[in-house]
């Protein structure tokens, strides 16, 4: 750095220097306070003076110095020719060129870069090796996170006595509130003082129930109205059909009469998609369905009563538990009994009998839960004993889908609204489990120890992102689920219906084989039956009576000891006329099949019912009991 | 000799979607070209700017490589330019897809 300038002045021509020293402090002026002076003023009360809690800001403007632009184009001019050629003059140019294109490097160079050049056309023409392949693809909308739920909120029954949150039901428009029906379900076993009140909670406020239901008895099942949702419908525990409109209050506007209702806790009350908005239908375990309209409930509309065997004997009928209804199906309605069965109905039909569709058996214990699924209508999802079954009503003599055997009980199960591969199911043990057999079929994709009671139902909110679960204790809690599994995934719809068709599919051949060996067992046990007959005319009377006795004895005393040799070997057991057939098939389920439905034609007494898919008791269990450890393995 | 390179250049200009095809020298001086003066003068300089520049790019990462080929893919055509030592082969081809 260059020194430019250079400012001199001598220290002497400055200035005196300051010298500071103490001094004692002065008085000049004393102004005592004057009183007099303050009647001028009036005090002023209150003061208000505005105070602003926020930061002081100050505006400045600023204005750059405008910049001046203008577009100019260049004009590019030939350069480079060498100093010895004009550029303007044609003749030169040409003759350059031409000494150019003589130039024997010129030659190789060309024909070289013609090479290279030509393949590079023809890759252009070939195909358009820019092309974007992957542009449809959106970003993928979940990425891999591990499905999650996490609780929300804990809705406690504020009674003294606890009672089991048997039942509930999300308000139909914004899902902001939860209507959850109390009840003891403990036979006779209700504590005395137990509360028969039933709650409607606001979400917003989870201390204290936003409107308290006051029915007669506690409540089994509460169900909000989906055209009005004012209106809730209640079963109770007697047996009745309670009503409300909470505008009116919190006491029952309409109830059925005693005498017309049913005679067990109504297990099941759905609403049905009428035009009026006002009928609905019930079902209880004193085996009737009964539909009624809430503007005259003294008497139910129609009653149909479970009889399978379609002579409507009441003695016969099997209980309900569950109870489902589908809207776009409305003359269809499917029933879960007590006894383990599914059965369709048909509303429309013309005679009692007919009403009674069709039944699936499968179940070792009730069904307490049935719902068809929201994208395909036709497979439907049963939860009872220690499993949660997928049906398809093509095939009805077993589900297509199963899970496997728990170590608790399920108490309730759901379908996901958003998502058709995924449901939800509740255990004694107060697990809930969130299935989704895209992603895996064996095990739950989620398992969550909601809490330490058992959970006793389940209810997954529209948009499948809230579930609310009930427990032993009316602890209602709820949950929301990661996104993974509420928001539904591009292939999800065409995956499930694949795995339905295809286990559809098995199903049916594995029914076909059925039919074939049990027609073949017919036909063996027939012909047994024929060549006895040929020999009976040719004797007596009472020489036929003692005939006749003697081989009944026999056959008797032969099944007794087959039923003593079965008790004693436990797992396969082999009857001898049968055993060459059991060794042809050799799958798994060949032999189990084989097994059962032989025992089954070996009886003289009480073969097969109506139904098919219906096997005696005794037959079943035993059936269960070598199906049992076998399932466990799949 | 010289009826090798006629024949080349004729068959490149003759490729489905060729536009236009030019060789220019080192000097940035046209010796062939298909297309009108003014475009070609445009071409040259640019492009042997352009091939300058990827050239020594390539060489500064790694001096052992060298440019072999260019490619500029534009909206509406391609520009393909073959680089030698002296000479630049440039074809303009609208891909036909």
């Amino acid at each position: 750095m260059e020194i430019v300038y250079v400012y001199v002045k001598k220290r002497s021509e400055f200035g005196k220097q300051c010298n500071f020293s103490d001094r004692q402090a002065e008085l000049n002026i004393n102004i005592p306070p004057n009183p007099e002076l303050a009647e001028q003023f009036v005090e002023r009360n209150p003061v208000d003076t505005g105070i602003q809690c926020s930061t002081s800001m100050s505006e400045h403007e600023v204005n750059t110095e405008r910049f001046e632009m203008e577009s100019r184009g260049i004009n590019h001019v030939e350069g480079g020719w060498p100093k010895d050629v004009n550029p303007l003059e044609l003749e030169q140019t040409i003759r350059f060129r031409k000494k150019v294109e003589k130039d024997e490097n010129y030659i190789n160079a060309i024909t070289q870069l013609g090479s290279i050049m030509e393949h590079c056309i023809k890759q252009n023409n070939a195909i358009d090796i820019y092309q974007e392949y992957f542009d449809d693809e959106d970003a993928v909308e979940v990425t891999d996170e591990a499905p999650s739920a996490k609780t929300i909120n804990v809705l406690r029954d504020p009674q003294e006595i606890k009672r089991s949150a048997t039942h509930l039901s999300w308000h139909p428009d914004g899902n902001r509130k939860l209507a959850v029906a109390y009840s003891c379900l403990n036979f006779q076993r209700a504590p005395e003082g137990m509360s028969h009140e039933s709650y409607i909670w606001d979400l917003e406020n989870p201390n204290k129930p936003e409107i308290v239901l006051k029915p007669s008895s506690p409540l089994v099942t509460l169900e909000y109205n989906p055209k009005d949702s004012h209106v809730l419908l209640g079963g109770c525990y007697n047996g009745q059909l309670a009503c409300w409109d909470t505008r009116k209050g919190s006491l029952v506007a309409e109830l059925s009469t005693i005498e017309f209702s049913h005679r067990d806790p109504v297990y099941g009350s759905i609403w049905l998609q009428s035009k009026t908005g006002t009928e609905c239908f019930s079902a209880s375990t004193d085996g009737q369905v009964m539909w009624w309209d809430i503007r005259k409930m003294s008497e139910p509309t129609e009653v149909v009563i479970l009889d399978i065997a379609r002579k409507e004997q009441l003695e016969n009928a099997l209980g309900a538990i569950s109870l489902e209804f589908e809207s776009t199906l409305p003359t269809k309605f499917m029933v879960g009994t007590e006894q383990g069965i599914v059965i369709s109905c048909n509303r429309k039909a013309k005679t009692s009998a007919e009403k009674i569709v069709c039944t699936f058996s499968g179940h070792h214990g009730p069904i307490y839960a049935l719902q068809r699924n929201p994208f395909y209508p036709k497979n439907f999802l049963t939860v009872g004993d220690w499993t949660a079954r997928i049906w398809s009503e093509d095939s009805r003599e077993s589900s297509i889908m199963w899970t496997k055997y728990h170590m608790a009980y399920l108490t309730d199960g759901a379908w996901s609204p958003v998502r058709p591969a995924v449901f939800f199911t509740t255990r004694m043990d107060g697990t809930l489990d969130i299935w989704d057999f895209v992603f895996k079929q064996c095990d739950p994709a989620l398992s969550l120890k909601v809490c330490d009671e058992a959970l006793f139902c389940l209810r997954v909110q529209d948009n499948g992102c809230f579930i609310a679960c009930g427990s032993q204790l009316g602890t209602t809690t709820l949950l929301e689920v990661s996104n993974g599994l509420c928001t539904l995934q591009k292939n999800d719809k065409n995956a499930a219906s694949l795995i339905f068709e295809r286990e559809t599919r098995r199903e049916k051949i594995l029914e076909a084989r059925h039919r074939e060996m049990r027609l073949k067992e017919k036909g063996k046990a027939e012909g047994r039956d024929d060549s006895l007959r040929e020999e009976e005319p040719t004797f007596h009377l009472e020489e036929l009576v003692t005939k006749a006795e003697d081989e009944f004895f026999n056959i008797i005393y032969s099944e007794l000891k087959k039923k003593e040799t079965e008790a004693m070997k436990k797992t396969k057991p082999k009857q001898p006329g049968l055993e060459a057939d059991e060794e042809v098939e050799g799958e798994d389920l060949g032999c189990r099949a084989s097994d059962g439905l032989a025992s089954a034609s070996e009886r003289p007494v009480g073969g097969e019912r109506g139904f098919s898919s219906l096997p005696d008791p005794p037959l079943h269990t035993q059936f269960g009991k070598a199906v049992c450890p076998l399932l466990k393995c799949l | 000799m010289q009826a090798e390179v006629e024949e080349t250049l004729k068959r490149i200009q003759s490729h489905k979607g060729v536009m236009g095809t030019m060789v220019v020298n080192a000097e940035g001086i046209p010796i062939r070209t298909t297309l009108d003066n003014s475009t070609t003068v445009q071409y040259a300089g640019l492009l042997h700017q352009l091939t300058m520049k990827a050239k020594s790019t390539v060489r500064d990462i790694d001096p052992q490589n060298d440019l072999t080929f260019l490619r500029i893919r534009s909206k509406k055509h391609e520009i393909m330019v073959a680089p030698d030592k002296e000479y630049l082969l440039i074809v303009i081809q609208n891909p036909c897809e």
